[in-house]
């Protein structure tokens, strides 16, 4: 079997399950979506603010949601042991990371798409660039999957899981939320040329830790 | 026959705690083998240890060809492991988690079909896992070890929780194993079964096979194999 076979493989097999227990849709939907509902609040939109922070508290918002997603990717694992069952089978550790990298990243895109109507309807943003938009929420999206994936197996094997996935994960993806920020930011209204560089820096960030992922998957998956 | 398990001063720690203290055992290939012990001896930790899940701290083990010390990877997709869990996913199907185990061991979705039937659980085949009772996810836990088609079968306390059904489709996969090409371990506190299933039983205690020898009720070996019984 290819490497893209088994990438398959796992990704259906957590979309799946995802779609047959709706935690996406009734958990993680909604929890985005309330958490930029309370921003709206907070931040009174007869104060006009709110487009010109609407950048920030929407990737906010995904973040957060972005660690639900994540933690749910490796409960599943521990359900009757299947993680076992994983580390049974004769599947490559690349394509273990990039599986469950693909199904994150694809539970995420919908989460945008869905939560980027809410802010078009909450805050009023006018849409400058949807390329600068579109290109950065798919190499944002990759990078937030790419380390969610490697820390979520770091500390799948732990019993305060729930809680250290975020200590762990959101300083890292610290540079995700500034570059997509600033990215969209030049979209919504800005300079479009001067989302590029922030563009760039996302999938230079994608990238990296993809690459760290495939390579340290297996080793984690082993010892967690 | 050539030798499938080669286990030699085989150590695993648990913390610090020795699981397994300097395991001995040879398995040939077709073999049956009985692992007896109390609770707590280390039937467990020394099927997970073949298995390539529980680490090997010193000694030496060799299973299936594969250095356990240099690649405990190796061996896995030819094992198949019906042990307390069934490593299945709660939303997935019968069907659904059947045909993963069998594809991610590249064996065709006719091989999890084939273990369905095996087990008799045809009728559960759309039922999600955390629907099935007790009894018929052990079924399913057997069926998913069969549909890797392995060649070495470790079985820990394999009849508890399964109706009579159940044992009996359980003893036919362990008393044609070696007519299929498969190699036994089994792990039981329930003697009369194992003893009248396996071929050999190694006794363990303390993580150490302390005792082993052929076994004169077992159906898995001819009887003039069994005369001058001695095993490591």
């Amino acid at each position: 079997m290819s490497l893209w076979r088994e990438v398959w493989l796992v990704a259906g097999k957590d979309l799946r399950i995802e779609a047959r227990s709706r935690v996406v849709l009734y958990q993680i939907l909604p929890f985005g979506a309330l958490v930029l509902l309370l921003f709206a609040f907070a931040l009174d939109p007869s104060r006009g603010l709110l487009p010109r922070v609407a950048p920030g508290l929407f990737w906010i918002a995904v973040l957060l949601a972005a660690l639900l997603a994540v933690s749910r990717a490796f409960a599943i694992e521990q359900q009757n042991d299947a993680r076992d069952g994983l580390r049974m089978s004769g599947l490559d550790s690349s394509a273990l990371f990039l599986g469950k990298f693909t199904a994150i990243a694809l539970e995420l895109l919908v989460l945008e798409v869905f939560l980027g109507v809410g802010v078009a309807v909450l805050y009023d943003v006018e849409v400058g660039s949807v390329a600068v938009l579109v290109l950065s929420a798919l190499a944002a999206t990759a990078g937030v999957a790419a380390t969610g994936t490697l820390y979520g197996v770091l500390a799948a094997g732990l019993r305060v899981r729930e809680t250290l996935v975020p200590v762990l994960l959101l300083p890292v993806v610290a540079p995700v939320m500034l570059g997509a920020t600033r990215a969209w930011e030049a979209g919504l209204g800005g300079v479009a040329s001067d989302g590029w560089p922030w563009v760039g820096l996302l999938a230079l960030f994608a990238a990296l830790y993809t690459g760290m992922g495939m390579l340290a998957f297996g080793p984690l998956l082993e010892e967690s | 026959m050539p030798l499938v398990v080669q286990l030699r001063s085989a150590v695993c720690l648990l913390g610090r705690f020795p699981a397994l203290a300097g395991v001995d055992l040879d398995v040939a290939e077709g073999e049956v083998v009985l692992l007896s012990g109390a609770n707590g001896a280390g039937k467990t930790t020394l099927l997970r240890l073949v298995a390539g899940l529980a680490p090997l701290h010193s000694g030496t083990a060799t299973v299936l060809g594969h250095d356990l010390a240099e690649d405990r990877e190796g061996a896995r997709p030819a094992i198949g492991l019906f042990g307390h869990q069934t490593f299945c996913y709660d939303d997935l199907t019968v069907r659904e988690n059947l045909r993963f185990a069998a594809r991610s061991v590249r064996k065709p979705v006719e091989a999890a079909d084939t273990a369905l039937e095996r087990v008799g659980l045809q009728a559960q085949a759309g039922v999600e896992h955390a629907r099935l009772s007790a009894g018929q996810r052990r079924r399913l836990a057997l069926a998913v070890a069969l549909a890797r088609e392995p060649r070495l079968l470790l079985l820990d306390e394999p009849h508890a929780g399964l109706d009579a059904e159940g044992r009996a489709v359980l003893d036919a996969v362990v008393r044609t194993a070696p007519a299929d090409g498969r190699t036994v371990l089994l792990a039981s506190h329930e003697l009369d079964i194992g003893r009248a299933l396996a071929g050999r039983e190694a006794v363990v205690a303390g993580g150490r096979v302390v005792r082993g020898g052929l076994l004169a009720t077992s159906d898995s070996v001819p009887r003039t194999e069994k005369e001058g019984a001695g095993a490591r």
